[in-house]
């Protein structure tokens, strides 16, 4: 079975803060496509995004998947506010590593779109 | 086909942006200059301790450029969020540093206001009471009389409310205090009777300036043109253009949600807007629509200084020493905790220690859990005072110096300091206290954010 990381498959993976107490992941992607091939294939849940943290699924508020702009979005709460004493990412930029991780299993990609 | 042209030049005043961007933006004829300062980004801090996110020294740069070119070409220059946090302090900085550029290019007569976001802790209260605040997501802590008192100020991002009337009464350099990114750009679109909807949307794109564009930056300026039936936004820098793509993938860029977006009294609702290619590396974008939210509110942001902080970074090298780094640590603080115990009895002082090159940026959800050959050790106190963070600090410091932990070959000290003095006595360290929704009623959308002129005499 091929499987790539969503680190390779996306054009853009990124976190960021949405305001002090939550942070947002976005993949985006260039390939209509993939971006519809991620999506369909139903790897992207928040049980599963939960997993990859370390966190309970109830601190995920949302995954939204944007068709116009080729975009996931998943938002989830801080354990500790930004900037505050006990955080370790003030801008939260540096938090995608864990979803960048995810394996997508790629044979069913490369079977439609080949 | 009539249009309004606003020139953007980046996308927090006094990150810069290239002076050739800007002409060709100058050269377009645009009808004013916006910029938003603001960021809560960058933490607490700014807020608690009233300083800007910016130096001095560029956001004079910038501010020269820009109050310059607008005053010559006769157009108006809008500021959001002035100074960072936009709070009095924040306004009163930015102000200053403006007098010194009106003075020194004699433009004394330049009809000017601040725009305040100041909100009275007392109207908290009242609105705590009455049922119309509420924390803006699940793990802010409950705003209780104790914190509200600790808190250093109270800010609320205004609508586009504040800044139009400001227009309305001739002022033509507005300085505003914290406002929602978009409100100063969506002011001018209402000002000059073009749909709120696409205002709101443009002031979201072109607040970060050219990050909209490939390849995207905050620093480099864009123009966005408003028309009847949408607008477009350009960059002004041959080396970048917007796509179709880019521009609709900013729309999720630091917000919740990817196209449905909040505002004060408003929520914009992009999900069914269409982005087409125009020439020249720009994008027209139709369809942005806008709800109106009842009741109308604003977020109110504040912060309060939380405890005092002192640190130390430190290199690791030994294999030893980086196996066995968390027993190590949790000996040494032992001690010195057992030291302080007739010092400071109450113990009330904590220690974090963080391992670069290992966990220190993910925490306990890092995938990768091998040793490196080498590690970053940052080590914290944080206390009640600055007094006893430096002490307990210092202890900490050499502790673990000259730690003797099992096996230990390398008996001469564990640690590698890049700097003389190692102990960084750092200041209060402050954390959001307020971040809630406040339920606005009647005119307070406009009241709350009082209009002052300012005198350049």
């Amino acid at each position: 079975m091929a499987q790539e990381s969503l680190y390779d498959l996306a054009k853009v993976i990124r976190s960021k803060n949405s305001g002090p107490f939550q942070i947002t992941l976005d993949v985006l992607f260039d390939d209509e496509q993939l971006y519809h091939y991620v999506k369909d294939c139903g790897v992207i849940t928040p049980d599963r995004v939960a997993s990859l943290y370390g966190f309970p699924p109830e601190r995920i508020q949302n995954i939204v998947f944007f068709d116009t702009a080729l975009g996931i979005k998943i938002t989830f709460d801080r354990e500790i506010s930004s900037g505050t004493s006990g955080d370790r990412d003030v801008y939260g930029a540096q938090q995608h590593i864990p979803l960048a991780s995810l394996r997508v299993d790629m044979d069913a990609f490369r079977h439609l779109h080949t | 086909m009539q249009t309004l042209k606003i020139l953007a030049p980046c996308g927090i005043l006094g990150y810069g942006f290239p002076e050739a961007s800007f002409a060709r933006g100058m050269a377009m004829e645009p009808d004013a200059i916006i910029v938003d300062a603001g960021s809560t980004d960058a933490g607490p801090h700014k807020l608690g301790a009233g300083v800007a996110i910016v130096s001095d020294a560029a956001m004079r740069r910038d501010l020269e450029i820009i109050i310059i070119a607008a005053a010559s070409a006769g157009i108006p220059v809008l500021i959001g969020s002035a100074g960072g946090s936009g709070g009095r302090v924040h306004v009163e900085h930015t102000i200053a540093i403006v007098r010194q550029i009106i003075a020194a290019r004699h433009l004394q007569d330049l009809p000017s206001a601040a725009v305040w976001a100041d909100i009275p802790k007392d109207l908290i209260r009242r609105k705590q009471r009455e049922g119309r605040i509420g924390p803006l997501g699940r793990t802010v802590p409950e705003l209780t009389e104790e914190r509200l008192d600790k808190t250093v100020s109270v800010v609320a991002q205004m609508g586009h409310e504040p800044f139009e009337r400001a227009l309305r009464q001739g002022y033509r350099l507005i300085v505003g205090g914290r406002a929602y990114d978009p409100s100063p750009f969506a002011a001018f679109c209402a000002y000059r009777g073009f749909p709120l909807a696409y205002g709101y949307h443009i002031g979201k794109i072109l607040e970060c300036a050219a990050l909209c564009a490939v390849p995207g930056t905050t620093k480099d300026c864009m123009l966005g043109t408003v028309r009847e039936d949408g607008f477009t936004v350009e960059p002004l820098s041959g080396q970048r253009s917007c796509t179709p793509l880019s521009v609709a993938a900013h729309t999720f860029y630091e917000k919740e949600h990817p196209y449905l977006l909040h505002g004060p009294g408003i929520t914009m609702d992009l999900q069914d807007c269409r982005f087409t290619q125009l020439e020249g590396g720009k994008v027209l974008v139709t369809g942005s629509r806008l709800l109106q939210s009842v009741p109308y509110t604003v977020k109110l942001e504040g912060a309060l200084p939380k405890a005092y902080r002192t640190f130390v970074i430190a290199g690791v090298r030994d294999p030893l020493m980086i196996a066995g780094l968390p027993q190590i640590e949790k000996e040494a603080e032992a001690q010195v905790r057992a030291y302080y115990q007739s010092i400071y009895p109450d113990g009330d002082y904590r220690i974090h220690f963080y391992h670069y090159g290992m966990d220190a940026v993910l925490g306990a959800a890092e995938p990768e859990k091998g040793l490196p050959h080498e590690v970053g050790l940052l080590f914290e106190v944080i206390a009640a005072s600055q007094e006893q963070a430096d002490a307990v600090c210092a202890s900490l410091r050499s502790t673990l110096l000259h730690y003797g932990y099992e096996g230990r070959r390398s008996t001469a000290g564990n640690l590698a300091f890049p700097f003389a003095p190692s102990d960084v006595s750092f200041g209060p360290v402050y954390e959001f206290s307020v971040y809630h929704l406040m339920a606005l009623e009647g005119r307070e959308p406009v009241e709350l954010f009082p209009v002052e002129p300012i005198s350049w005499r």
